[in-house]
């Protein structure tokens, strides 16, 4: 590991500023991400601006029934929250599914969004990474990409987002409030992570130097009957595979409402309009989410290895529908 | 070496550890588990991946586990940190320790530290209800000699001696 200065912020401007006043500064929040790649070299900062002594830990109820969610809460502390669990189960099913208890007490939500994907090759400086070195090439595309995306790749990336609690929020609308040197503004969570186009450098729409302060999640009938589903290589602690999250309102034997995302499968947190539009308006069976599952996966491209999560995406995707909907259709 | 072009401030810090206050001097980039082995002599942690996969570095920090390998030390200056060492009182072992004993819960012993941390916060948490909870919440710890079995009756033993 490169050596840093450190220091430790107070208030939210000051990090802000700390960060924007040395372009090799970052934040650091529980570290799980940025020591792990620092500790292999794929990050060196400057200097690492402190962010635990902020007051941004809180999870608190918002006027209608929706809940905010403090940047600097734990994943642990949130899984198991009763607002988080009664109004949004899937984001407390994505925590829990997510890497292991240790690491949930330490990894905070503004961290969590913010994690780097899993692509060997990103951790391997011996290797050509267009992400870690633009322009030098992608070695997944021909060499080992079982993991990797089908869905929003490039011929520049072809990089899974990893994370699970994101793929939950995105589905059921999360709104992120950012503090950036030029004050706040808050960005619609579908809207934070970018596809990799020709510059898989960038990966969300926010400069080094905007602060996480929290994440807000609406109150929703669809949301408190959310489901998150993970598939996985072995049955604990470990990346997905495939997963879904899926929020169902159903009246009267017709679905009012309906939200999609998936993860795993794209190189974002990946919502599908087009299979929550399918949705709305039908009765909650097996052929409409079936149809739902083969829209939400239109225009995927499978690699060498990894065109099989094409067909697994769909599965996943109609049994979380089906989850949703209280059970087997 | 890359490392040493640019070597960093020794920084002074206090670590509170096992309920006692130790004074270090240490570069920034030092992890908490290197502190607690390599400059504190406290070796009962291990360290396998350094990568926060196997869980044999697994601490109480203010009385919850974490991995020690991906937490700094100078980001942990104001917290209570337990380590394996701090469970017995005195001669006595601490019930998880006897029970790992007990069912024979290890056999090279390397994750075992690790794992015994895991396992009292893992009762503690409440997360120990019923064998296949337990495995879920025992997962972060890994074990190549596979002694999970024997691992898996020590925590129970330990959470129904409780009540
Ligand atoms: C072995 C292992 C298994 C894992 N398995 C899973 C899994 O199954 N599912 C899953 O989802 N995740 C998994 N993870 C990833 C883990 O969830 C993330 O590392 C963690 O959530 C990151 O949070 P952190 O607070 O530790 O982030 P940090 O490492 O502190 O930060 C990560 C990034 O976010 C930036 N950042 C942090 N906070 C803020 C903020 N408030 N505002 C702006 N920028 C900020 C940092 O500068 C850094 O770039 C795993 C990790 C490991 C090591
Ligand atoms: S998929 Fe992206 S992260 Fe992986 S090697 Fe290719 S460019 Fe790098
Ligand atoms: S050494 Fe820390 S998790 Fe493996
Ligand atoms: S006893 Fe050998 S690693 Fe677990």
């Amino acid at each position: 590991m490169r050596n840093f200065a450190y220091e430790a912020a107070r208030m939210p401007g000051d990090a802000v500023m700390a960060v924007a006043q040395d372009t090799g500064a970052r934040f650091i929040a529980g570290g799980t991400t940025l020591v792990d790649l620092m500790r292999v070299n794929v990050e060196a900062p400057s200097k690492l601006v402190d962010i635990n002594g902020l007051p941004l830990k809180g999870i608190t109820a918002l006027p209608g029934g929706g809940v905010r969610i403090g940047a600097l809460a734990r994943m642990s502390e949130v899984a198991e929250h009763p607002l988080v669990v009664q109004g949004f189960p899937a984001v407390s099913q994505a925590l829990l599914a997510s890497a292991s208890p240790q690491l949930r007490n330490k990894a905070s939500i503004g961290g969590n969004l913010l994690q780097r994907t899993r692509c060997p090759y990103f951790r391997d400086l011996a290797l050509p990474c267009n992400k870690r070195e633009p322009g030098t090439g992608c070695s997944a595309i021909g060499g080992e990409n079982k993991m990797q995306a089908v869905l929003g790749t490039s011929d520049s990336c072809i990089a899974t987002y990893a994370g699970d609690m994101a793929v939950a929020m995105v589905a059921l609308d999360a709104v992120v409030r950012v503090r950036g040197p030029r004050g706040d503004r808050t960005v619609n969570l579908v809207d934070l992570h970018v596809v990799p186009g020709d510059t898989p450098q960038r990966e969300t729409v926010l400069a080094p130097e905007d602060l996480i302060l929290a994440v807000d999640l609406p109150a929703a009938p669809h949301a408190a009957r959310s489901h998150y589903l993970k598939v996985r290589d072995r049955a604990s602690y470990e990346f997905a595979v495939t997963s879904a999250a899926t929020g169902l309102d159903v009246q009267g034997g017709r679905i009012r409402a309906a939200r999609v995302a998936l993860g795993g499968v794209g190189t974002k947190p990946w919502r599908s309009p087009e299979a929550e539009a399918l949705l709305v308006g039908q009765a909650p069976t097996r052929e409409a989410f079936g149809a739902a599952a083969q829209a939400a996966l239109r225009g995927a491209r499978g690699y060498s290895q990894n065109a099989f999560k094409i067909p697994l995406a769909q599965r996943t995707l109609i049994r979380a529908l089906e989850l949703a909907a209280g059970g087997p259709a | 070496m890359a490392e040493q072009e640019n070597p960093a401030e020794l920084v002074d810090l206090k670590l509170r550890v096992n309920g006692v206050t130790r004074s270090l001097r240490l570069e920034p980039r030092v992890s908490l588990l290197d502190a607690l082995r390599e400059h504190l002599g406290l070796t009962g942690t291990k360290k396998g991946c350094n990568q926060g996969a196997c869980g044999a570095c697994t601490v109480h920090v203010n009385g919850v586990r974490i991995n020690s390998c991906l937490a700094l030390a100078i980001m942990h200056q104001q917290d209570d940190i337990t380590t394996i060492e701090g469970l017995a009182q005195g001669e006595a072992l601490h019930p998880m320790q006897q029970a790992f004993i007990d069912h024979e819960g290890l056999q090279c012993g390397y994750c075992t530290p690790g794992q015994i941390m895991s396992g009292v916060a893992c009762v503690r948490e409440g997360h120990a209800q019923s064998d296949a909870q337990t495995r879920e919440w025992m997962s972060g710890n890994v074990c190549r000699c596979g002694c999970y079995n024997g691992i898996v009756e020590a925590v129970r033993s330990v959470r129904e001696a409780q009540g």
